[in-house]
């Protein structure tokens, strides 16, 4: 091969093996969300997920957000009463917690917890053959396994967000009432004033959607793991590692979308 | 005019990469006959079961199962041949996120699903402790889980799934491998119960000589993608032909040639 094509050669091999990866997910995440429609829906299996996504993640997700909440009102409490704007941390924290520490911050702890679970429970499926026993036992494996995972996800991030906006607000409240010399009225009543609906809803449409690429990523990197548990490891940090990258990128998107106009 | 055969399959070819597994398979296995195929490792003796399965798309070929062409049939029309399919793999794939009895009743449920006749968990349950009983196990066993269970209590365990849904085919896929001579024999035994009462065309793959004539009643070699001798399974071990009769007593020496010698 001609030594100055060489690096064309390979930069169109990665972009087409790129979007042949990407082509695959949507396709795959596709068939698993049009099982919603299909049936049988396996419920039971959606309430399993949905607890072990939604209240089993409670914890880590409760104490991110309150310590996110009160870092923040300690960081902007030391920057801003240089200019005498020590009334602008109820509104920053509010904001910076619903708009995007919240979901973001959420979304990265379930990504770890639930993406590399999830991803490690398919992936072991597949690897002992249990995956090609479903399918023996006139069971759809997408049906069966993907598309109660993806539901409970998309429902379970919200519900998380939730929370965690209400606990990270919290945090903020209990460092500047308990640290920095805030009334706990006046704090609330800034809080309060600076709260917008718009603000909590479009963190709860990106918990919706880091919920789904958490669990399409999971699902599919379990999946298609091969190779023992080496596979299973490899495909548990690639779901960890991808969800991570794909949710920022979202995140910004979704930003662009609803607060550029 | 002759019997059709429950399973024909034609010029089975499979490959993965440069690498052929399946050249050409030819095989007929007639209603109510064990058929055990015996080969070396990386003969292709599993694909050649998922083959049939569906589990695997082959890369030309025909696969028949009573008189349908299973890979040109309507998707629906697959899945309806395939229900009565039941299936014994190496490491048994019992669902470890479920209790034995709930692996058992798994393979009860699916099958009234699929005829839409869905039972309540109090309905199953004695018919799946019933399985258990058949397989050799204790009623205490349902409750555990598939990991406390030795490999001849999961092979058992699978068995009971498998027959669950009374299939009119099973697939052994070496149902002996890790096991010691006595509980081989045991669970060969089993498999030869099961077939003879649910009345099923079997076919079992496997490396053991003496599991293969316990269980089958036709055999065949598969060697290099082809099946390369076909007989009755009480001439394994002395078929005349000199790959099999190689393969079958265990000689270094002779047309098969190690891939990697000492």
């Amino acid at each position: 091969m001609n030594i100055f094509l060489s690096p064309f050669v390979h930069l169109g091999r990665s972009t087409l093996s790129i979007l042949q990866r990407v082509g695959s997910i949507a396709l795959f995440g596709l068939k698993g969300l049009s099982g919603i429609v299909r049936p049988p829906f396996y419920a039971a299996i959606f309430g399993r997920t949905l607890v072990e996504i939604g209240f089993l993640s409670l914890p880590v997700v409760a104490l991110t957000a309150i310590f996110s909440g009160g870092v923040i009102a300690l960081q902007s409490y030391s920057g801003f009463r240089h200019y005498h704007a020590e009334n602008a941390i109820a509104n920053i924290v509010v904001l910076s917690i619903t708009r995007e520490l919240g979901p973001v911050l959420a979304g990265l702890m379930v990504a770890g917890r639930v993406g590399a679970a999830l991803s490690a429970q398919i992936g072991t499926m597949r690897v002992t053959d249990q995956i090609d026993a479903l399918r023996t036992l006139s069971t759809d494996p997408m049906k069966y396994l993907v598309t109660p995972r993806l539901l409970a996800a998309i429902v379970a991030l919200p519900f998380l967000v939730l929370i965690a906006d209400i606990l990270g607000v919290f945090g903020g409240f209990t460092v500047a009432v308990g640290k920095l010399g805030f009334t706990p009225e006046s704090y609330m009543n800034s809080t309060l004033a600076s709260l917008n609906a718009m603000d909590v809803s479009v963190g709860l449409i990106k918990a919706a959607v880091f919920g789904f690429l958490i669990a399409l990523l999971g699902c599919y990197h379990g999946y298609h793991s091969k190779g023992g548990a080496e596979g299973v490891g490899a495909a548990a940090t690639a779901t960890v590692v991808t969800a991570s990258i794909l949710l920022l990128t979202f995140d910004y998107l979704l930003t662009d979308l609803f607060f550029t106009s | 005019m002759t019997q059709q055969p429950r399973i024909r399959i034609r010029g089975l070819k499979k490959s993965f990469g440069s690498k052929v597994v399946l050249d050409g398979v030819d095989l007929d296995v007639e209603t109510g006959t064990s058929m055990v195929i015996i080969g070396g490792s990386g003969t292709g003796k599993s694909v050649l079961l998922r083959c049939i399965l569906g589990l695997i798309e082959p890369d030309a070929g025909t696969i028949e199962i009573d008189g349908v062409d299973v890979l040109r049939a309507k998707p629906h029309h697959q899945h309806q041949i395939r229900q009565n399919i039941g299936m014994l793999f190496q490491n048994a794939a019992l669902f470890d996120s479920m209790s034995v009895l709930d692996n058992v009743m798994f393979g009860l449920r699916a099958k009234r699903r699929a005829q839409s006749k869905p039972l309540l968990r109090s309905e199953m349950q004695p018919e799946a402790l019933t399985l258990l009983s058949q397989v050799g196990l204790d009623e205490a066993v349902g409750t555990l889980s598939p990991s406390e269970l030795s490999g001849g209590m999961q092979k058992r365990v699978g068995l009971a799934r498998a027959i669950a849904g009374h299939p009119n085919i099973l697939f052994f896929d070496e149902p002996t491998t890790g096991l010691d001579p006595i509980m081989g024999a045991v669970i060969d035994g089993l498999i030869a119960d099961c077939v003879s009462h649910l009345g099923s065309t079997a076919i079992a793959i496997t490396h053991d000589m003496a599991s293969a004539q316990r269980i089958g009643n036709r055999a065949a070699m598969l060697y290099q993608g082809k099946l390369i001798w076909q007989g009755q399974a009480s001439e394994l071990m002395h078929s005349g032909n000199p790959i099999v009769d190689q393969f079958t007593h265990g000689r270094r020496e002779g047309p098969i040639k190690t891939e990697h010698p000492l």
